[in-house]
């Protein structure tokens, strides 16, 4: 049930006050506010840390831009507006025989904030980021000019506004290329993977053949098992298939906000042995329906609470092939030595094919992301411990799940911010974009 | 496939119903007053599988044009099968109290149009033998309150009319719905704070579709305002005046 939303972000950390204004029609001008204020546009909320929050700014809410423009269901081409869902997208397009090019793990953010953050899935590999397939879009400045941009048209205003965190100014609408699927199943085949070297054979065997690859890693595990956990490949299942599963009805929701965090060291490793463990040693292939397989957490509503009132912080970070093995079991290892129990870190191998946008963070690299609850100094001790290893290794964080990187940091893992700056709304600005370029003192 | 016509098409309520009859190849004709937001809303509910739309420009204000109105929608949907009655406001009280006019062309807004556009309707239904009458009133007519009796008393009336209708009509088979949301967060309540009781219009108008299927009277949405708007019609009026609502 769709309930009154507060806007704050996933993780839950930090926690902003903002004045919110709903945007409703995509042909009106942005609504009178504070001219002191800065604005920010804020889709469904789902970036983890700070870059969707506008600490004592102004909130754009663009869910009310929620309309479709334009679909031609011989090519493939959707036009809509930028509040939109991609769960929305999908309920239209799949029984039509159209996919989204590029998902990442929830169904659940808005096009604009596909776009904003340039996300990516687990067909990095072969199909690159969601920025690469999004054609033109039409961008709000809050002088009022109106700019459509794409790759011939404002090209430097197509290139900084993916990728580019609601900075450059509001997306009222976007263009996209789906891709053509048989029907909405996935051909998966999951294995265990017994140590990072295992993932790296597999990954390595299975990029070529498979266009979706990720492993899920037992944070607990250690030592000559360290990096153990599941491969899961997969392609769209061809036309024909002997049985097809049931579309997914049932989902579950965190039904209150929890007065503390279910998510520790001890749940963590009993979770992680059971997940482990649930599955056969021997390569097993199954025919799943596209939602459990993309967006497996979505079917626990609201799961956010699980972690209690001071939430919890997402790390994703990419590095460069020729350290990147090294640099992962660095982070592990020191995951480990930490008291922090992580539930979940996803590994994958990113693609070469580069992104259009300037402060795109996909690159090519291995990718680890980690969950861990907040517990204050402890956890961002830490993590700025894993920030070394990834700046030794000359690789980046995701700003979508950052709520803590210095400003050292950010400089070094996006050195184009010089060429993005210019493209920055005066009037636009987030609490990431304060923490990581504001000149301290 | 059902023929379906909506008055007030552009508010948040109806967009969001109208959504749902797509979904489902029902066939539309949207009338409101701004010509841009109606071809939005067209061009989106054709993509979202409606056979057919149709557009047309009207303030519900414009009482003479109604009866046309009705018999333009029925000619180019062939027919009709339902009827939503969406077009509002909120009047600001304070205002309303300054200014009979402005508090008189509120009553017109969101009462006398209404009835007006009920009556033809429950004419054309009538001789049809069949079809649904539904009006968005509100839980605001239960109860005269000092923050909003102008809005109370023109949903109360609203609502007195579709009882004697619906009275009117149940033996030649008309379903005459009266939907009476709670707080449902729209453009027409961005003044206020929003809380718990608050709703989405999706909820809301997944409550209507729902109502329209089961053929029911009166309808609250969500459904708890049954239960609240039943306390509230129980304070004595001793007590109730002197209550700050």
């Amino acid at each position: 049930m769709d309930r009154y939303r507060s806007y704050q972000s996933w993780g839950g950390y930090p926690r902003a006050r903002h004045t919110v204004k709903r945007l409703i029609w995509r042909d009106a001008s942005l609504p009178n506010c504070d001219p002191d204020a800065y604005l920010l546009p804020y889709g469904n909320g789902r970036s983890y840390g700070d870059c969707c929050l506008n600490d004592r700014g102004v909130l754009l809410d663009t869910r009310g831009l929620k309309r479709f423009i334009g679909f031609d269901q011989a090519a493939g081409v959707l036009r809509c507006e930028a509040g939109i869902l991609l769960a929305e997208i999908l309920e239209l397009i799949v029984p039509k025989g159209w996919f989204l090019p590029v998902t990442p793990g929830t169904q659940y953010v808005t096009l604009g904030g596909a776009i904003a953050n340039d996300v990516h899935g687990k067909n990095h590999h072969t199909a690159g980021t969601f920025g690469r397939y999004v054609r033109c879009f039409e961008l709000l400045r809050s002088d009022g000019a109106r700019l459509l941009c794409s790759a011939c048209e404002n090209s430097d205003w197509y290139r900084a506004t993916i990728g580019g965190l609601g900075l450059t100014g509001l997306i009222l609408w976007a263009e996209i290329a789906l891709k053509p699927i048989s029907n909405p199943y996935l051909a998966v085949e999951a294995q265990r993977i017994r140590d990072l070297r295992h993932f790296f054979e597999l990954s390595e065997a299975s990029d070529r053949d498979y266009e979706y690859t990720v492993a899920w890693i037992d944070c607990q595990a250690t030592g000559r098992s360290l990096g153990r956990g599941l491969f899961m490949r997969a392609n769209h299942a061809p036309a024909f298939c002997a049985n097809y599963p049931r579309t997914p009805l049932r989902r579950l929701r965190v039904p209150i906000p929890l007065p503390f965090s279910l998510i520790n060291g001890l749940t963590a490793r009993w979770f992680s042995f059971f997940y482990y463990h649930k599955q056969p040693a021997e390569i097993h292939g199954t025919i799943a329906h596209y939602q459990p397989f993309f967006y497996a957490l979505d079917g626990l509503g609201a799961w956010n609470r699980l972690y209690g009132p001071a939430g919890f912080l997402q790390y994703q970070c990419v590095v460069p092939a020729a350290c990147g093995k090294e640099a992962i079991v660095e982070i592990l290892e020191r995951l480990n030595a930490s008291a922090v129990g992580s539930f979940l870190a996803v590994l994958k191998v990113f693609g070469e094919q580069a992104s259009p946008g300037i402060l795109s963070f996909p690159r090519s690299g291995v990718t680890l992301a980690l969950d861990v609850p907040n517990q204050g100094k402890r956890t961002f001790d830490l993590l700025e411990r894993f920030d070394e290893v990834v700046r030794a290794g000359g690789g980046a964080l995701y700003p979508a799940k950052d709520a803590r990187m210095s400003q050292e940091s950010f400089r070094a893992f996006f050195p184009g911010i010089g060429g993005f700056k210019p493209f920055v709304d005066r009037r636009f600005s987030s609490s990431f974009w304060r923490r990581v370029m504001e000149e301290s003192g | 496939m059902k023929k379906i016509l909506v008055f007030g098409a552009t508010s948040a309520i109806a967009e969001a119903t109208t959504r749902l009859f797509a979904g489902e190849g029902d066939k539309l004709y949207l009338v409101a007053r701004n010509v841009t937001r109606l071809e939005r809303i067209r061009d989106d509910l054709r993509i979202r599988g409606a056979v057919q739309v149709e557009t047309s420009v009207m303030d519900a204000n414009s009482i003479e044009q109604h009866a046309a109105m009705v018999e333009r929608a029925t000619a180019a949907l062939g027919g009709l099968d339902i009827a939503l009655i969406a077009h509002g406001t909120l009047p600001d009280q304070k205002a309303c109290e300054k200014s009979v006019e402005h508090m008189l062309r509120e009553l017109q807004t969101n009462c006398t149009s209404t009835l007006s556009l009920v009556t033809h309707l429950a004419n054309w239904f009538e001789r049809q033998g069949q079809g649904t009458i539904a009006v968005i009133s509100s839980v605001a007519g239960e109860r005269g309150r000092q923050s909003n009796y102008v809005y109370g008393a023109a949903k109360a009336s609203v609502s007195a009319f579709l009882q004697g209708v619906r009275n009117r009509l149940h033996k030649s088979g008309v379903h005459v719905l009266t939907i009476k949301p709670g707080f449902v967060d729209t453009p027409m309540t961005t003044a206020f704070e929003k809380g718990p009781l608050w709703a989405q219009p999706e909820v809301v108008a997944r409550g209507i579709q729902r109502a329209i299927k089961r053929r029911r009277d009166v309808v609250y949405l969500p459904s708890m305002w049954r239960a609240i708007m039943f306390i509230i019609r129980l304070i004595p009026e001793p007590i109730f005046k002197r209550l700050s609502l």
